[in-house]
């Protein structure tokens, strides 16, 4: 059984007063999140991961297309029981302190108030709130209210996890942080689900990820086979590389660029079409000494603006006429 | 119901937090300042003055906490998206409305009771300062009890108001619910007044409009006898019975509408 899976999910927003279009934030994804995995769902803003989670919470509804969640559909109360959610950007109880609050939210999974104690000092301690657990949330900043919305989403011990944004607010150190937590759910078998935009949180933690752009998945894989998608060339780091050399070797297309790092020394991007041992030979033969060697490969970043850029084409060319976006 | 009951209790220890109940304070002011005054300036007739100035404090301190946190109560959240996380718990839509609507009708229910003891503590204070003499010239006592009588409508009237601006909020801005729920209100108390529209105009469509406005509307002049028990009518329990009875059930239809609409809205 899958932890999560959408069915050509679809949702269109009525868009205009009198005469209403429907504005497509979502178009027909599909996606098998399976137990256990830490799962990147990854697009700019706009690409529709915020509204695939609120389908997911049930806190919009389907145009078509259904939805399900540990085998069950979403919404259904037995699924909300065993899930968690932090919403975007989350905002609680101004007059309630996090204590407070995270009571509130155990209470309405039937925690008796032994266990909810427990369980709430545990959690604060994890998310890094100290002392500032008794304030009342409005003194909160945005990176601690985030840590509140980490707490609250996994009050209940859930399988299945939803972050939309987790690291959205936080300094350096809270992102190691919540990366080392998320990776702990993961140890303890929980499943995490979470968007982001920022690729190096999906790079850190996730199995796999899944890519949206317009509305649209673009691609889903491992993130290995996406990594290794494209060889560019190669890299190579030469020292004591004469001028004369260099030129030559640019001059008969067996280097693309160099880059001087000082002292005569350069960083050199191979094309690959160029066996980079021969060059290298050369090199040392005409007096320079090899520093390093790497192959160069698409990284996710470019992989994701390649995919987004071919998705808003086909989009551009598709959707003419259809309204502009107004929210996720 | 537990699920209700614990939005509910939420509901109430915010609205406490928000200061709501510093009214308390502004209502005993207003009425120890004005049986002040009113002791300087008459002669023993001003009993029945405070007792109309203290029924209709009540009723008007309440209307404002009514209105005003009952058009917040599911706007704030779906605005702050604080129901986002609410409601990804296991709770279901109408859970959600109820517990508010519980939450702001136990804060009520806590003002009015506060204000009723108030209300009764300074009458009878006054009471001490009259002769036995002038007393017999009161058409009731000071601390009639009768006077609950209005104080039970008075709640009822504010349990209805919640709704109303509950019932608008699922759907309209905060401007919008407090402009129309001001507006029922302020139609529902000239209710008798389009029972009767057909003996001053000639247009049978005009009677028939304003015969099914005063079936549709709420009537929220049937819980005014403020009048009534200051000078001590007869106000039989079967009619401040029956007319609890009809504010529950213009509730129940309300709050059933609001969970209607609320169960399908998207929250974008």
């Amino acid at each position: 059984m899958d932890a999560i899976r959408t069915e050509a999910l679809t949702k269109h927003y009525p868009v205009g007063f009198w005469r209403p279009r429907a504005y497509v934030a979502l178009d027909g994804l599909t996606l098998d999140v399976g137990q256990g995995e830490v799962f990147g769902f990854l697009g700019p803003n706009g690409a529709g991961k915020t509204t695939t989670l609120k389908l997911l919470m049930q806190l919009t509804f389907p145009t078509s297309g259904r939805a399900e969640i540990l085998g069950r559909p979403v919404g259904d109360v037995s699924v909300k029981r065993r899930t968690g959610y932090l919403p975007e950007n989350p905002y609680f109880y101004d007059y309630l302190s996090a204590e407070e609050l995270l009571h509130y939210f155990a209470s309405l999974f039937g925690y008796g108030a032994a266990d909810r104690r427990r369980r709430v000092s545990d959690l604060l301690d994890e998310v890094g709130i100290g002392a500032e657990r008794r304030l009342q949330l409005r003194k909160f900043s945005k990176g601690m209210l985030q840590r509140v919305g980490i707490a609250q989403a996994i009050i209940n011990d859930p399988e299945v996890v939803f972050f939309d944004e987790p690291m959205s607010g936080l300094d350096p150190m809270g992102r190691r942080e919540i990366r080392e937590l998320i990776l702990r759910l993961r140890d303890r078998g929980c499943t995490v689900f979470f968007s982001s935009h920022v690729l190096s949180d999906a790079e850190a933690l996730c199995s796999r990820v899944a890519i949206v752009a317009s509305g649209r998945l673009a691609a889903t894989g491992e993130l290995s086979e996406i990594l290794a998608f494209k060889a560019l060339g190669w890299e190579v780091v030469m020292g004591g590389l004469d001028d004369a050399v260099l030129e030559s070797a640019t001059a008969s297309g067996h280097i693309d660029r160099a880059t001087a790092l000082g002292g005569r020394r350069y960083a050199l991007h191979v094309p690959l079409s160029v066996a980079p041992d021969r060059l290298v030979a050369e090199f040392v033969s005409q007096g320079a000494e090899l520093v390093s060697v790497n192959p160069v490969r698409e990284t996710l970043e470019e992989f994701y603006m390649r995919k987004i850029g071919a998705v808003s084409r086909d989009r551009g060319l598709a959707d003419v006429g259809k309204a502009p976006a107004s929210s996720e | 119901m537990r699920l209700i009951g614990q939005i509910a209790v939420n509901v109430f220890k915010e609205s406490v937090r928000d200061k709501v109940l510093y009214n308390l304070v502004a209502f005993a002011v207003l009425l120890i300042a004005v049986s002040y005054l009113l002791g300087q300036l008459t002669a023993g007739q001003d009993m029945k003055i405070i007792k109309d100035l203290g029924l209709a404090a009540i009723a008007s301190f309440g209307r404002l906490i009514a209105v005003f946190i009952g058009i917040g109560l599911v706007w704030k959240e779906v605005e702050r998206r604080s129901i986002y996380s609410l409601l990804s718990k296991p709770i279901r839509r109408h859970e959600f409305v109820l517990g508010k609507y519980a939450g702001l009708a136990l804060t009520l229910l806590v003002n009015v009771l506060v204000m009723t003891v108030a209300f009764y503590a300074i009458l009878a204070y006054l009471n001490t300062l009259y002769p036995e003499s002038i007393q017999v010239t009161w058409p009731a006592p000071a601390t009639d009890p009768g006077m609950l009588r209005a104080i039970l409508l008075i709640f009822v009237e504010l349990l209805l108001i919640t709704a109303v601006a509950l019932f608008f909020s699922t759907f309209s801005s905060p401007f919008l619910s407090a402009a129309l729920t001001l507006g029922l209100w302020v139609i529902g108390h000239f209710n008798d007044d389009l029972r009767s529209f057909e003996a001053v105009v000639e247009s049978p469509v005009a009677a028939y409009f304003a015969r099914g406005l005063y079936y549709v509307l709420p009537n929220f002049g049937a819980f005014d006898i403020k009048t009534q028990v200051v000078y001590a009518l007869p106000v039989p329990w079967l009619y401040v019975v029956t007319t609890m009875a009809y504010g529950c059930v213009y509730i129940a239809m309300l709050l059933t509408g609001a969970v209607a609409i609320f169960s399908r809205r998207d929250f974008k």
